[in-house]
């Protein structure tokens, strides 16, 4: 039973991250119908740099929750520029090309992305210091650290907010607007390209969010960590119905948790000839048996290719 | 009839460079280029493989080496003391592209009815996943032995003769690498020549149709499911034939060969070549294998002397410099650097 729980916990905790991320995948797709398939390497990216804030400033003196939201800002800011440069540079363009095109580009931004931090930040796993409170705490027999909870908190009110925006604001209805069909939105006074960058920067922040929240969760950071994860979250979006952001976060909690209770019973339930390194194994099941069953996924409208 | 003459005189001018190559090669270079044009053959297979894929039918496919590891780890577990089996490469390489053309159809049939974007993003897990497995079948029953891979595998033998020990002609001795470069040479021409039937068979017309308008091919009474399948399952059944080679020439697999770089490698020879367009991809594999090297045998040097220091690590360079080339590439001349004109006009006529 404090398995279980523990498990359910931990899933918990991964699945608010691969949420936050997922609603990146989700919004670029819901407005341009296009995957981003670089937006792991801004989660990568966003996770580096906090780490590179917040290393000195810890060595400094500052308290150790202010460096981390010190790091935060600084994270966001470098990945909303990246995000609006790779809207800019390599999807603007071919917004009416074939659809290889913009996937390949993609692909080209993510392999330029990995390179580059990895020069910059070398091949190693960079430990990431426990500047938040991470003391344990015992609920029912399983054990939560209060990184874990904050984890949960942070996504679970930064996601509302995003609500907030997308259905109550002017510019969320902009977006909706362009979501639903883009030329009438833009004869009622859109400016499509301010919102296609728009929601290329409102996700690459969020991707800085989820990219510091996950480093702080597994204590490490690499230039190779955006590309599993990001494998994730798009399977989480899928999971939830691509373009719907209640989707991607329902989506992104489920995977979380479908993949820690599989970590822990698949030793079990093989009778132990497959272990817990399968764990990435998961999301790709889910994607697969999601892509056969409900391809439009548990929230999402129909898909299937009809244009 | 001149023009038909003259053709007959190209074909015979690049098939004797072809022959003399590895000689003129060795001979200028060592045989440290010999093998690297053995690899540049075995690209060449890959190339044309995942063309079949992404030019001619368009679907992305981002997992391609996974096919080529299928059909490597099958050969090193046929054909190795691992299990103590030693079955001859003729008869591991057809059942090769039998299984890896059975991945193929397992891995498209849930994903080929749906959008473009879900099979570039599923075969790329698809590839991950497969290396993941070499990666961890080596308990509770070894069967791929982990990360450590499997060593002393058969070499490729023709008529009982491994071609890794050489051939001795009059005195002459000719080195493995160079038997293994005609072999290699032979079997790319001949996917070269099956790639090329295809394209003007029914089949290839409907993959390109499909291709250029899903909807008017249906309705022209395409099976659109069952063709793409079929392009997926044919290139997939080309990596397998090229993943056997290359363990038969490497005698040695281990997972680390199989990441998702190489698939990109791949699919950087087909895409910076011309999709769908053949020339173009094999001379985009050609590159692509031999400008990497040529970089990293020059690139350290070369910083060394002008900067007095490596500053950038030769690998990531490479990389970087291919990631850039991609977004270039796909911005400035859609079709590729040598595309085939009707490709080149659709890409440039929009949507």
């Amino acid at each position: 039973m404090d398995i279980l729980l523990q498990q359910v916990f931990n899933g918990l905790t991964l699945g608010s991250i691969y949420a936050l991320v997922a609603l990146g995948y989700t919004m670029v797709y819901g407005i341009l119908g296009l995957i981003n398939f670089a937006h792991g390497e801004v989660v990568m990216i966003g996770a580096l740099t906090a780490l590179a804030v917040m290393k000195p400033l810890a060595a400094a003196g500052v308290p150790g929750p202010l460096a981390v939201l010190l790091a935060l800002l600084a994270a966001a800011l470098v990945c909303m520029a990246l995000g609006f440069t790779i809207e800019r540079v390599a999807y603007r363009r071919l917004r009416n090309a074939p659809r290889l095109a913009p996937l390949i580009t993609a692909i080209g931004v993510s392999i330029v992305l990995q390179q580059v931090a990895m020069l910059v930040w070398g091949r190693n796993y960079h430990s990431v210091p426990a500047l938040l409170p991470s003391a344990n705490h015992e609920v029912l027999g399983a054990q939560i650290t209060e990184v874990q909870i904050l984890i949960i908190v942070v996504a679970a009110l930064t996601m509302s907010g995003l609500m907030l925006l997308v259905n109550r604001t002017r510019m969320g209805r902009a977006m909706r607007a362009t979501a639903e069909n883009p030329t009438v939105a833009a004869l009622m006074g859109v400016d499509a390209n301010r919102i296609i960058a728009l929601t290329f920067v409102i996700g690459s922040a969020l991707a800085a969010l989820a990219g510091v929240l996950v480093s702080a969760n597994y204590g490490i950071a690499h230039y190779h960590m955006g590309f599993i994860l990001g494998l994730k979250a798009f399977t989480a979006a899928v999971l939830g119905g691509i373009g719907n952001l209640a989707g991607a976060m329902v989506g992104g909690v489920l995977l979380g948790i479908i993949e820690a209770l599989g970590a822990g019973y698949i030793g079990d339930l093989t009778g132990g000839v497959l272990g817990s390194h399968y764990q990435d194994v998961f999301a790709f099941f889910v994607l697969i048996v999601v892509l056969i069953f409900r391809p439009s996924g548990l929230m999402g409208e129909k898909v299937a290719e009809r244009a | 009839m001149n023009a038909r003459r003259k053709s007959h005189v190209g074909i015979l001018l690049i098939a004797v460079a072809l022959a003399v190559a590895p000689f003129a090669v060795g001979a200028g270079l060592g045989n440290t280029w010999v093998r690297i044009l053995d690899f540049a053959a075995l690209y060449v297979m890959l190339a044309l493989g995942l063309n079949i894929v992404v030019g001619f039918a368009g679907l992305l496919d981002l997992g391609y080496i996974a096919f080529y590891a299928v059909g490597a780890y099958l050969y090193a577990l046929l054909a190795s003391p691992h299990f103590g089996l030693h079955w001859p490469a003729w008869a591991i390489l057809p059942l090769g592209a039998l299984v890896a053309g059975i991945f193929g159809v397992l891995l498209g049939a849930p994903t080929l009815r749906l959008r473009g974007d879900y099979l570039a993003i599923v075969t790329l897990g698809f590839g991950e996943i497969i290396r993941i497995f070499l990666n961890n079948l080596n308990a509770p029953i070894n069967i791929t032995n982990g990360p450590k891979g499997i060593a002393r595998i058969d070499a490729i033998a023709v008529a009982g003769q491994p071609l890794s020990r050489g051939l001795e002609i009059a005195g002459m001795k000719i080195p493995g690498i160079y038997l293994y470069y005609y072999l290699f040479v032979l079997l790319a021409l001949g996917i070269v020549f099956v790639t090329v039937r295809l394209q003007d068979s029914r089949i290839g017309r409907a993959w390109v149709a499909i291709r250029e308008d899903e909807i008017a091919a249906k309705a022209c009474g395409i099976d659109t499911r069952n063709v793409k399948l079929l392009a997926f399952a044919m290139g997939a059944s080309f990596g397998g034939v090229a993943g056997g080679l290359f363990a038969g020439f490497q005698e040695f697999v281990s997972p680390e060969s199989f990441g998702l770089l190489e698939s990109v490698m791949v699919l950087c020879m087909v895409v910076l070549g011309g999709m769908g367009h053949i020339p173009g991809v094999i001379l985009g594999g050609l590159f692509l294998t031999v400008l990497p090297e040529a970089f990293r045998h020059g690139a350290g040097p070369l910083q060394q002397a002008v900067f007095g220091k490596v500053l950038l690590d030769p690998e990531s360079l490479r990389m970087l410099l291919f990631g850039i080339a991609l977004i270039l590439v796909m911005l400035y001349r859609p079709a590729g650097v040598w595309p085939e004109p009707r490709r080149r006009r659709e890409m440039q006529g929009g949507k």
